[in-house]
């Protein structure tokens, strides 16, 4: 057993009760549901990143994964659906000391928020969003996300869901986010390492984190119990590597058997320049000139 | 990037202090005045001119402006940043002023202190971009969803465009409250001489800061607000008060309390009576000719223009006409309404709608006082002379 494994199994309790907000608890979140790894994985993150709580804004929008803010102690904005990207960039913008940490779900962040979202990345505004995908819409009890893989039940797709998913990491990379990673909540310690990375990075950082909705999505589509549904994720799930090697090198049987499959990983991390980055010193390059001017004796 | 109020670079970047500029611009001058750090806007005519005077001015203040991808990104930003400490605006018109209606209750739930300019054009839907209007003055005070009260002021210059900019940050900040600009593409493209007060010439309003014990503030009360104050201490994020702030109903700690009916009771008519309890404080009007008025306009923003015009008009013929100009639209002045009504027989209410501000004017007035709509719509001013008419027919 590593160092690292061993301080985390003594220090768990310790690090709940350094950064829940005991006042919100319970939590609103349905037996089974991934979103609270999702919060202990935040934890072990900021906790291993030494992130001084004061200094730690927290914003969401509307569904079950962003009230994760409420029982994190520190400073949070619970938003309007869809619009905590926008308003993080707000936050930001008006203190730059801020780390700026959103959850949303693939409804609030893709559905009716995807225009922020596409913004966001593309301008690399620097913030880390943890994206809990559970396919459906949990908190209004389970109709069609745009996340939904083709057949799905939903209240609103009775029938089986006919619409192409959103691939939500393949875009974020598209757009040319700084720092992209999905994995399934059922992986204990690479969630950890992005979320920490992500924070880490300057720039737009998206952790999909594949988070099962036992309630309204595991029994609708009779997925099984808890257990069944982190298999699940098992059995649909590739790793990036794995998944560039079939497809460079692997036979049409092994290209098929993955075809349907998500990909998991990093998919993207590099270190391209930020809109407050950039117009910091554009900002720079004015008040110089502006004040050379002053000095020359023109005004 | 951390912005500081610089009076001398403001001067500066603004220029001569007398100028002749256009209403939009004068906007624009007044946030920078007022110590706006943070403009997130999207183009709209005919308010585009704002935000492209904040991409101009803004960055030589060290003041933040970034170009949303709309605008409902456009006032989440500005309340992102209103939360980080700014003080923070946004400027559109009609679309995309009722793009912002949802943020715009969520800025007056969370008492989230900030400004929106409204440079009106005629609607509904996309209407006459170029052409001005007043037909979102009741949507400023009831366009979002559930109870609320509006602090909206309208000028009818372009000085008091810069002015009532300034006003409205002050007022924000005074409230914690969103403030609507309520102006219109005559007044925002209209080009006038404006004075650009100097530092001792303004007065500058900030938002009170928490500053009691971490371990004892309580975010959302009025029980620990200096006295008789309801408007809570701010808890700016970074601040250490690890605030949680949310648009659902919450109980004085800031928690969902969303199945107690109670908890919404308090808060609500909390957020709504810190502005009604000020209503007489707040009230800010012009009053011309109104000594001895028979006939009175009650007017704001840019059909008070025509409205003078007719009074003088008027007044040239010997008829007793007299004109009471609404600065600040709402909270709605409800007792200088009333008590011009029992003073004089007749009010006209000339407004670029189908009469919208008429109704509040109607409902305060006493019922003796005969209350004449003059609306106008279709993108153009009233002329003094239509105005004339309508005395003459009194």
């Amino acid at each position: 057993m590593s160092e690292e494994v061993k301080k985390k199994m003594i220090d768990a309790n310790e690090l709940r009760d350094k950064y829940l907000r005991e006042g919100m608890l319970p939590t609103i979140f349905c037996n089974g549901c991934g979103h609270g790894n999702a919060i202990d994985y935040t934890f072990w993150a900021i906790e291993e990143l030494g992130l001084d709580m004061d200094k730690v804004a927290l914003a969401s929008g509307i569904g079950c994964s962003s009230r994760i803010p409420g029982y994190i102690n520190a400073d949070g904005l619970h938003t309007t659906h869809g619009r905590a990207l926008a308003f993080a960039t707000g936050i930001k913008a008006a203190n730059p000391d801020l780390h700026v940490i959103v959850f949303t779900g693939d409804g609030d962040c893709t559905g009716i928020g995807g225009n922020h979202f596409i913004h966001a990345a593309r301008r690399n505004i620097d913030m880390t969003v943890i994206l809990l995908n559970n396919f459906i819409y949990g908190m209004t009890g389970g109709q069609l996300a745009p996340t939904a893989p083709i057949g799905s039940i939903a209240t609103t797709a009775p029938y089986g869901n006919i619409e192409q998913a959103f691939n939500i990491s393949e875009l974020a990379k598209a757009l040319g986010a700084n720092y992209v990673a999905r994995w399934p909540i059922s992986y204990p310690y690479q969630p950890i390492k992005s979320i920490k990375d992500g924070i880490a990075k300057k720039g737009f950082s998206l952790i999909e984190l594949m988070s099962p909705c036992p309630t309204a999505y595991g029994r609708r589509n009779r997925l099984g119990n808890i257990e069944a549904l982190w298999n699940w994720y098992e059995e649909n799930t590739i790793l990036i590597e794995d998944y560039e090697k079939i497809i460079n090198y692997g036979t049409e049987e092994e290209k098929n058997s993955i075809k349907e499959k998500f990909k998991i990983g990093v998919f993207q991390d590099v270190d391209k320049p930020g809109f407050f980055g950039e117009y910091e010193k554009l900002v720079n390059m004015l008040i110089e000139k502006d004040d050379a001017k002053l000095k020359g004796g023109s005004q | 990037m951390k912005y500081e109020r610089d009076p001398e670079r403001i001067r500066r970047v603004l220029g001569d202090k007398v100028q002749f500029i256009q209403g939009d611009m004068a906007v624009t001058y007044g946030a920078v005045l007022a110590g706006c750090s943070f403009f997130g806007g999207y183009p709209i005519t005919p308010a585009s001119e704002v935000a492209e005077g904040a991409a101009r001015l803004f960055p030589r203040v060290k003041a933040t402006f970034i170009q949303m991808e709309d605008e409902i990104g456009s006032i989440g930003a500005v309340i992102g940043a209103a939360w980080s400490g700014a003080k923070a605006m946004t400027a559109t018109s009609g679309p995309g002023f009722s793009l912002m209606m949802e943020n715009y209750g969520y800025a007056i739930m969370t008492e989230t202190p900030c400004v929106i300019a409204n440079v009106q054009r005629t609607g509904p839907s996309t209407g006459q971009p170029t052409l001005g209007a007043q037909g979102d003055m009741m949507q400023a005070r009831w366009g979002s969803h559930g109870d609320m009260e509006a602090i909206a002021l309208a000028p009818s210059t372009v000085q008091e465009s810069m002015d009532m900019t300034i006003e409205s940050f002050n007022l924000s900040e005074k409230y914690r409250h969103p403030v609507c600009l309520m102006t219109d593409g005559e007044v925002g493209h209209l080009r006038e001489k404006i004075v650009i007060p100097d530092e001792d010439e303004m007065e500058l309003v900030e938002r009170v800061p928490a500053t009691i014990d971490k371990e004892q503030f309580i975010p959302f009360t009025d029980s620990q607000t200096q006295e008789g104050s309801k408007v809570p201490d701010f808890p700016t994020f970074g601040t250490g008060y690890r605030t949680y702030v949310t648009g659902l109903t919450h109980n004085e700690k800031g928690f969902p309390a969303t199945d107690k009916p109670p908890d919404h009771q308090r808060l609500i008519k909390r957020i709504v009576s810190k502005i009604t309890d000020d209503r007489e404080a707040l009230t800010n009007v012009e009053k011309i000719e109104l000594d001895d008025a028979e006939i009175a306009f009650v007017t704001f923003g840019a059909s008070a223009r025509p409205a003078e015009s007719a009074v003088r008009m008027a007044r040239k013929k010997g008829m007793k006409v007299g004109m009471l100009r609404m600065k600040l639209v709402w909270p709605f002045p409800r007792k200088v309404v009333h008590d011009l009504s029992k003073k004089v027989n007749t009010i006209i209410v000339p407004e670029m709608n189908l009469g919208q501000m008429v109704h509040p004017i109607t409902e305060y007035a006493a019922k003796d006082c005969e209350i004449i709509s003059a609306p106008k719509v279709g993108g153009e001013m009233h002329l003094p002379d239509e105005l004339f008419e309508i005395l003459e027919g009194v």
